[in-house]
Formats: C-alpha cells, structure tokens, sequence
C-alpha cells in the first residue's frame, strides 16, 4: 500500500466519496460549535467591545487562506515532479476556495476595522500582503483558464505557483518594510495585535477555545471542499477525455 | 551520424495519434512522409526535432544533428535576405551564406528587406537557411509550400547535394521530388484508441 | 549570443520595431500625473520619486507582449529552440535587449522628466541609481510573463495580471530608495534589497522563463 496510490484518479474518488459525509457533517458540526459558543456565550472584550467576536470568522479564514497557497505549492511541485494528475486538479480546485478565503480575512478585517480604527482600510503590511496574495490567485486562476491543453496549463501554472511563492515572500517582507518606513510603527503594531495569531496568545481561554473549534471546522471544510472540487475536475477532465476519444474514432 | 527511432509513440493535444513506429535514418538516405491531413506527421517531425516529449519510446542521435524547418520560416520582415541568412548562420556558428544563397537564386534579392518577399521567395529564404546551419540531419515539414517548379527543382538539387555530402533527410511531403529514397507510410501507425480503463491513470 | 541580441536591437531599431514607444508612454503618464492631482509644486516633488517609478514600470509592462510573441508568431522560436544556444541563454539575451531598448532608454529619460514634476535636487540621483538597479529586474522578470502566455491569443491582459503582482516587491524597494534618497534619508537597505532581488531575478528566473517556453513550444 503506497500512499500514491491515491493519485490514480479512480482510487482517489473511491477514497474521498467514502470520507466525504464525516468530512461534511464533522466541519459543520464544528463551525456551529465554534460559532455559537463564540458569539453568544464568550463575554464582550473589555476594550474592543462585541466586535471582538469577528475574530470567529476572521482569523480561520486568513490561516487558510494562506495555508490554501502553501497546499497548492506542495501538489504543484508533487505535480512537476511525479506528474500525477490529480494533484494537478488539487492544485487548480484549491485555487477559488483560497481566493474566497482571502477574500473573507479582508471583508471581516475591514468591518472589524472600521470600528476599531476608524477606517475600513488601511495599508497596514499584513492587509497589503493579503491584498498581494489575492492578486497572486486570480492571476493562477486565469492563467488556467486561459490555456486549452490540460497538461500545458498544469505545466504553467505549477511553475507560476512556484515563482509566485518566492515573490509572495519577498512582497511580504517589502511591505512590512514599507510600510514601517511610512508609519513610524505607531498603527502597526496596533493592527499587528489585532490581526492574525498573535491574538491567540493575548486573548484569555474564553476566547482561545471557540476559536481553535472554529479553525478545526474551517480546516475541515476546507479539506471537504478542496476532496469535492477536485472530484469534480477529474469528472470534467473524465468527460473531456471521452469526448476526445470519440472524436479519435473508437 | 544516423538516427534511429524505437517504438515511438506521440499524442497531439494529449490525445495519442502515433505509436509503434520504428526507423533508422543512416548518412545519405532521404526518408519521404507520407500520410493524410492530421495523422500526425508534424507532430512527429517536432518530436524528432526535441521540440516536444514523445508519449513512449526514443529517439536516438537526434541531439544537435537536427536542422528543422516547419510551417513557418522564422523570417523577419524588417530585416533583409543577407541579415535574415547571416543571423541564423551564426546562432549555428557555420560562415558562409553565398553558397545558400546561390543554392535558391536568391543573389538579386540579397538586399531586399525580407517582408518585400512574395511567399515563394520567402520559403526559398526559409530552406535555404537549411544550408547554413551545417546541421546533417534535416527534417523539413511540407518544405515545398508555395514553391514553383522551378524552386522544388532547386530544393530538390539541394536536398541530394546535401544526401552526397553525408547528410540525410525526413520530408514529410505530398508531391513528387524525385528524389531516390524511402517512403516511410505512416497511415497504418495511427495510434488506437486506449482502453477506457487503463490510460492516463483512469482519464480515459 | 551577440547575434541574437544584435538581431534583436537591430529589430527594435527598424520601422515598426516599437523602440520609442515605451518612452514615449512614459512621457506622456509623466505629464498626466499633475492634471489629474493639481499643478502644487510642493505635492508634486513629494509624488514624483513613486510615479516616475510607475511610470517606468508601466512602460516596460507594455512593451512585454512583443518580446517573445513576435517570434512565436514565424517560428523563430521553434528554430532557436533547436539552434546550439541553450534556451536559457536565449531568454537571457532577449531579457537584456529588451532592458537596452526599453529599461535602459527610461533610465536616461527619467531624470529630465523629474523636473516636469519638481522632483528635489537630492533626488536625481537615487532615482537614476534606483532606476538603473530595479529595471532589470523588470524586463527578466518580464520575460518571465511571456514566457508563460506566449502561446495565448490576446495575452495581453493576463500578461499584466500575472506580472503585476511580481513586480511589487521591485516596485516597492526602487520607489523606496528614490523617496529617501529624495528627501534626504539613508538608502542602504532599501537599495541592497533591490540590488539583491534584481541579482537574484537575473540568476534564477531565466530558467524558470525557458522551463515554461519549452512547455509552451511542444
């Protein structure tokens, strides 16, 4: 039993379909669990006051999104070298559900924002890479979308995602340093202890364990959808397929 | 040098269109292409060049040995006959263009800007740069499109000098050059439709 | 290799080359930029270091689509992939005769273009040296992005969307050094980090840029 198995496309549907329910109902379960525990029986942030409650959707969805990119680096590069196909369809099903994901982290970081500093957006160094990595996803996805042959585009986009990974770091750290250069620190550090997972650390456990639920179930889900979308780009490339064999003449 | 081909197969847009085929190619044979539209002879002639991956088997002594020459010639429009000739000879590193140039009569257009050229002209520009790659193996894909007869004639004198001098040649063609050599038939190679359950890992 | 990049000048050079334009463009975004934000001296010498730097990678993303396609189009590129020269360098050498006739030409221009829009005294310089380090970068990480969507009809557009957001890093340390260097802060680590990523860019990218030319070319 070798773990690459799974990458022959009919194995990997077998596999997944039989996991799909517990994925569904466990990263359901846990996003409910995690969200009604956080919204409604954690006590208002002394400072920040309800708003605080964000953090449920906000800090989940900016770890995946960016976890969602490490993803697709790992099975383009699985793809490069080992040219299985399905992790190429992993790499290309991933791609929206990160993009959407981004897309989350910015929207609740700007409706958490505007409370707390008075403004729904600023170019504060981890917004800005975010913005960046969103750029990042639509360029892969239309670059998919742009090209006919299956293999040439997993070709293209692995090696774009590869590029796009090192300039994605670079862009972090130029940001960082840009924006300090700009800003003196002062509102840095404040959006730095508001965002991302140094939170977790400040927040007391009231906060901690809804919030961890919530990252199970959104990890969960992720993985649900990424199983259930690359299903479906197998069944497309599966229809593509025939319908070039019968063209071919069989 | 010769090139020998072993049990080839080649895919189009991923889909298979060749498999099987197998043939030697030794100094001063011409070996003649035959085959209908869309069987896949450019596919293979592009293969053989190292332009793209085969889908199984080898292709041996091809590495360096290969001049190529496709649909299209590769010609600037901007640039004349004698800069057009001259660039590709020295990315080849061989000298001399007066010989090519001779080879296809192309002396009195020496100096016109190559987008002047009517298609016919433009082609003799296109093989003639065949000459100045010092390359000895030549694959040339429908080399005689838009030539005269008078042209295929030159082409053809070209193609033996090049046979006499050790060279050797793929042509995938549909006239007659009259040239002694093999006629490889690459119709009964059309590849078979794969079994719906073992290719591409469950794709097809 | 010198006659490739010779060819290639010599192309961009000729009638319907494109040389000029560029520079062209640059001008004319260079003169927009105070109708569209006022004609205060003050506010412009304070923008001019970033938008002479946007304007300058504007200009080289827009002569991109012609680096590599031109030759896709009558099959050069399928003859240099099968000449001697290794793809690699062949990427390479068409990266530096895009920067001689697009970067390069910027470079040059730019310095009198900061005085339409009263870039300070101290600034001319670092714009000039900020210029001549980041360009580069532009064009092989450019060439990158046509490499990628050479083989695509009206890949124009995507062109910019995938290059885009590769050029942030370098757009953002090139526009740092020429502001600090224009109103008189130290430079050097915005400027090593230029340096670095342009260094880098150069030593790494044209194998990426060959890796996805071949792709495209089979």
């Amino acid at each position: 039993m070798s773990f690459w198995e799974y990458a022959n496309p009919k194995k990997f549907l077998a596999t997944t379909e039989r996991f799909m329910p517990f994925l569904w109902i466990t990263s359901g379960a846990c996003l409910a669990v995690g969200l009604i525990w956080g919204f409604f029986f954690t006590p208002d942030d002394y400072r920040q006051g309800s708003t605080v409650k964000i953090i449920y959707l906000h800090v989940p969805a900016a770890l995946m999104a960016i976890n969602c990119w490490f993803m697709m680096l790992i099975t383009s590069l699985v793809w490069l070298v080992r040219r299985h196909h399905v992790s190429a369809l992993a790499a290309r099903a991933a791609a929206p559900i990160g993009a959407v994901m981004t897309v989350i982290a910015l929207v609740t970081g700007a409706i958490w924002g505007q409370p707390m500093w008075g403004t729904w957006w600023e170019w504060d160094p981890r917004l800005t890479s975010f913005l960046i990595l969103f750029l990042f996803y639509l360029g892969y996805m239309a670059l998919w979308e742009a090209i006919d042959n299956p293999d040439t585009a997993a070709d293209l986009t692995s090696v774009l995602c590869l590029v796009g990974s090192v300039f994605a770091i670079l862009s972090r750290y130029a940001v960082n340093f840009w924006n300090q250069g700009l800003h003196q620190g002062a509102s840095v550090m404040r959006a730095g202890a508001v965002t991302g997972t140094d939170t977790t650390e400040k927040v007391s456990n009231v906060f901690f364990f809804p919030l961890m639920v919530c990252i199970a179930g959104f990890i969960l889900l992720f993985i649900a959808l990424v199983f259930y979308r690359t299903g479906t780009e197998i069944r497309a490339r599966r229809t593509q397929a025939l319908l070039a064999r019968e063209r071919v003449g069989a | 040098m010769s090139l020998s081909v072993t049990d080839l197969s080649i895919a189009r847009g991923g889909i298979p269109v060749l498999e099987g085929l197998s043939f030697r190619l030794v100094p001063g044979q011409a070996l003649i292409l035959r085959g209908p539209n869309g069987i896949g002879k450019t596919t293979l002639l592009r293969t053989i060049s190292g332009l793209q991956p085969p889908v199984s088997g080898q292709v041996d002594g091809a590495e360096d040995q290969i001049a190529y020459a496709g649909h299209s010639d590769g010609i600037k429009p901007t640039l004349t006959v004698t800069e057009n000739l001259k660039f590709w000879a020295s990315v080849f590193g061989a000298g001399a263009i007066d010989k090519a140039l001779a080879a296809y009569e192309l002396e009195t257009l020496a100096d016109r800007a190559a987008g002047a050229l009517s298609a016919g002209q433009k082609r003799r520009l296109g093989l003639s740069r065949l000459l100045v790659t010092g390359r000895p193996i030549w694959v040339l894909d429908e080399p005689t499109v838009s030539l005269d007869v008078r042209a295929v004639e030159m082409f053809a004198n070209a193609v033996r000098g090049h046979l006499a001098t050790g060279g050797s040649a793929i042509i995938a063609t549909h006239i007659e050059l009259g040239l002694d050599g093999e006629t490889l038939d690459v119709g009964p190679y059309r590849a078979k439709p794969p079994e719906p359950d073992d290719f591409d890992g469950g794709f097809l | 290799m010198i006659a490739l990049l010779m060819r290639d000048l010599k192309l961009a050079f000729r009638a319907g080359g494109g040389f000029g334009l560029g520079l062209a463009f640059f001008l004319i975004v260079t003169i927009m930029v105070p109708f569209s934000v006022g004609p205060q001296s003050d506010l412009l010498s304070k923008i001019a270091p970033g938008v002479l730097w946007l304007g300058a990678l504007l200009a080289c993303l827009l002569s991109l689509d012609r680096l590599l396609a031109l030759d896709w189009e009558d099959g050069s590129l399928d003859l240099l992939a099968t000449a001697p020269l290794p793809l690699e360098s062949t990427v390479t050498i068409k990266s530096l005769a895009h920067w001689l006739t697009t970067g390069l030409p910027l470079v040059l221009a730019a310095p009198v273009l900061g005085v339409l829009l009263n870039l300070p005294a101290a600034g001319y310089l670092w714009l000039v040296v900020s210029l001549v380090l980041g360009t580069p970068a532009l064009s092989v990480i450019g060439t990158f992005g046509a490499a990628l969507t050479v083989g695509l009809k009206r890949g124009g557009l995507l062109l910019s969307l995938l290059v885009l957001p590769l050029y942030v890093p370098t757009l953002i340390f090139g526009a740092e050094v020429a502001r600090r260097g224009a109103i008189g802060m130290e430079t050097q680590t915005p400027l090593m980090m230029l340096a670095g990523i342009t260094a880098a860019s150069i030593a790494l990218l044209p194998f990426a840029s060959a890796a996805v030319l071949r792709v495209n070319l089979r």
